[in-house]
């Protein structure tokens, strides 16, 4: 066998099951770098050994093993007679896996990413940590996607991976009671990771857009191994309602068009009717939450590819349940904007003024466009172009940009 | 693995309870404490006396200098700990929130380096 099979071989066993390897590696001994570095010192070996041997019949099994010789290694190494005992208790356990025995790897990946997004783990980390240990993301990588630099990444990750083998935060699916508020944290991070691949909608970021494909990814893993978690459900109906639109936000000339502009022969309809499908199973199940109002939202807007109008009133209720369970100034926006199309535009605008005092909202765009849009609506067109100046000082994205100077510009005199 | 559960509490706060207050208070503590031993997972613990009642000590070139009161001037003070033997953070996070010092105060859950 060629080496570039060999090579071709190993990292497609690295892709379709890096996360897995680490998750099991990670469970039982608590330390995901030690995981870490073990499998890439196994994928490693299986460049230079597969190429003269041949592939072996359970390179996963394979991997696995060497990966255990290595840890027992590192720990004979290591002086520190804590670690050296997990990883012995790791080597006692009788999983051989070099036989030719088929050795189903149990699954550990949810164990591990309840692990990276425990309360005791930074928020801001719990994301980043998901990708790097599930899906293999090397910190450069993630930090390009959550524009950090790439040596503050690499420490939050080290840190936080360090909390986890110290503070003993255990790999464990929680009891009923935490489940659901950790399930929480674990549904947040990923869809962190696929709003951030989201806001690159011009494709033109290879890695950003390859985020949000991998926090589909993740929503899948976690749907289908948390059957019977709406909110899990629901997470996933989201991700794919927005990545139905994705293409449909920007047309031939590369200008954003906003989502009532959008034709909506261009969606993408077999995700849209998959997130259906998977928001009624979510409903079915008898609990609601923020991810499931949120898809229902996208699911209204997605019924008018079928009738051809935007159900508002259904929105703005949708709207008022998600206020009360987040208490979100954007959500609280986003009913204001509701509650223009069902009551008139001075509803919507006197909606908007109670959120003046929030003072994060000053700087955020969508408050700004959305208040001039309603202004020019209601026929107060100096008040309009002021705050439409304000949006286009506020928006990064030159395509949005672009836009809301062509508003501004079409404001009547 | 072994956890220090220090608790953290306003002792002004404190010193202007009742006597009823401090006595339910003191039960409390008694009760969590048998709990834990019930539940086998005590190692040790113990209550502090005031801040004020501190004493500063460092030997800095072989001088040793002391001064009176505690180390850092903070609103809540550390007035006692229980030290827990558990498997993990999630059994210590468990067993902090039933500490009655986390409903009048502030529970920090440190590991244990073991040497």
């Amino acid at each position: 066998m060629s080496d570039e099979s060999a090579r071709l071989a190993a990292e497609a066993v690295a892709r379709r099951s890096y996360g897995k390897l680490v998750a099991f590696l990670a469970a039982r001994t608590r330390d995901v770098a030690g995981a870490e570095d073990a499998l890439s010192e196994a994928f490693a070996a299986a460049l230079a050994d597969w190429p003269a041997g041949g592939i072996p019949r359970t390179p996963e099994a394979w991997l696995l093993t060497v990966a255990r010789r290595k840890l027992i290694d590192a720990a004979r190494r290591r002086s520190t007679a804590e670690q050296a005992t997990a990883d012995l208790l790791l080597a006692a356990e009788p999983t051989e896996t070099d036989s030719a025995v088929e050795f189903e790897i149990p699954d550990d990946r949810l164990r591990l990413m309840f692990a990276c997004a425990h309360p005791a783990i930074d928020a801001g980390v719990r994301a980043p940590l998901i990708l790097q240990t599930i899906l293999g993301f090397d910190a450069a990588a993630i930090a390009s996607a959550f524009l950090l630099s790439p040596t503050t990444m690499g420490q939050r990750l080290v840190r936080a991976k360090n909390r986890i083998r110290l503070a003993g935060i255990p790999f464990r699916v929680p009891e009923m009671e935490d489940l659901r508020e950790r399930l929480d944290a674990v549904l947040e991070a990923i869809y962190a990771a696929y709003a951030e691949g989201w806001s690159d909608p011009a494709g033109t970021a290879a890695r950003r857009h390859n985020l949000s494909d991998e926090g589909i990814w993740l929503g899948r893993l976690v749907a289908s191994l948390l059957p019977d978690e709406p909110e899990a459900l629901g997470l996933l109906a989201l991700m794919l309602h927005a990545e139905a639109r994705r293409d449909a936000r920007r047309d031939a000339a590369g200008d954003y068009v906003p989502l009532d502009g959008q034709d909506p022969a261009a969606w993408n309809g077999a995700l849209i009717d998959e997130a259906e499908t998977l928001l009624l199973r979510a409903s079915r199940l008898g609990a609601i939450g923020r991810f499931q109002l949120e898809a229902a939202v996208q699911s209204a807007h997605a019924a008018r590819r079928l009738t051809g109008r935007t159900d508002w009133a259904a929105i703005e209720r949708l709207y008022d349940a998600l206020l009360e369970i987040t208490e979100s100034p954007v959500v609280a926006i986003n009913r204001a904007i509701a509650r223009a199309e069902t009551r008139g535009p001075a509803e919507g605008l006197a909606a908007l003024d109670t959120l003046v005092a929030d003072a994060r909202l000053l700087d955020y765009q969508p408050y700004w466009a959305a208040r001039a849009a309603l202004l020019a609506r209601a026929g107060r067109g100096a008040d309009a172009a002021q705050a439409y100046r304000r949006a286009v000082g506020l928006e990064s994205d030159p395509a949005v940009r672009r836009f809301l100077q062509r508003r501004l510009a079409e404001l009547p005199v | 693995m072994e956890y220090m559960l220090l608790i953290y509490g306003n002792e002004k706060q404190m010193q202007g309870r009742s006597q009823a207050d401090n006595e339910a208070m003191h039960a409390a503590y008694v009760a969590y404490g048998e709990a834990l031993r019930k539940a086998g997972v005590y190692v040790g613990g113990n209550r502090l006396k005031p801040a004020e009642m501190a004493t500063v000590v460092r030997a800095a070139n072989g001088k040793t200098q002391v001064l009176n009161g505690p180390y850092a001037e903070t609103k809540e003070q550390l007035g006692g700990y229980f030290m827990i033997e558990v498997p993990d953070l999630d059994a210590a996070i468990s067993w902090a929130s039933r500490c009655p010092g986390a409903s009048h105060g502030t529970m920090e859950v440190r590991p244990i380096w073991n040497m």
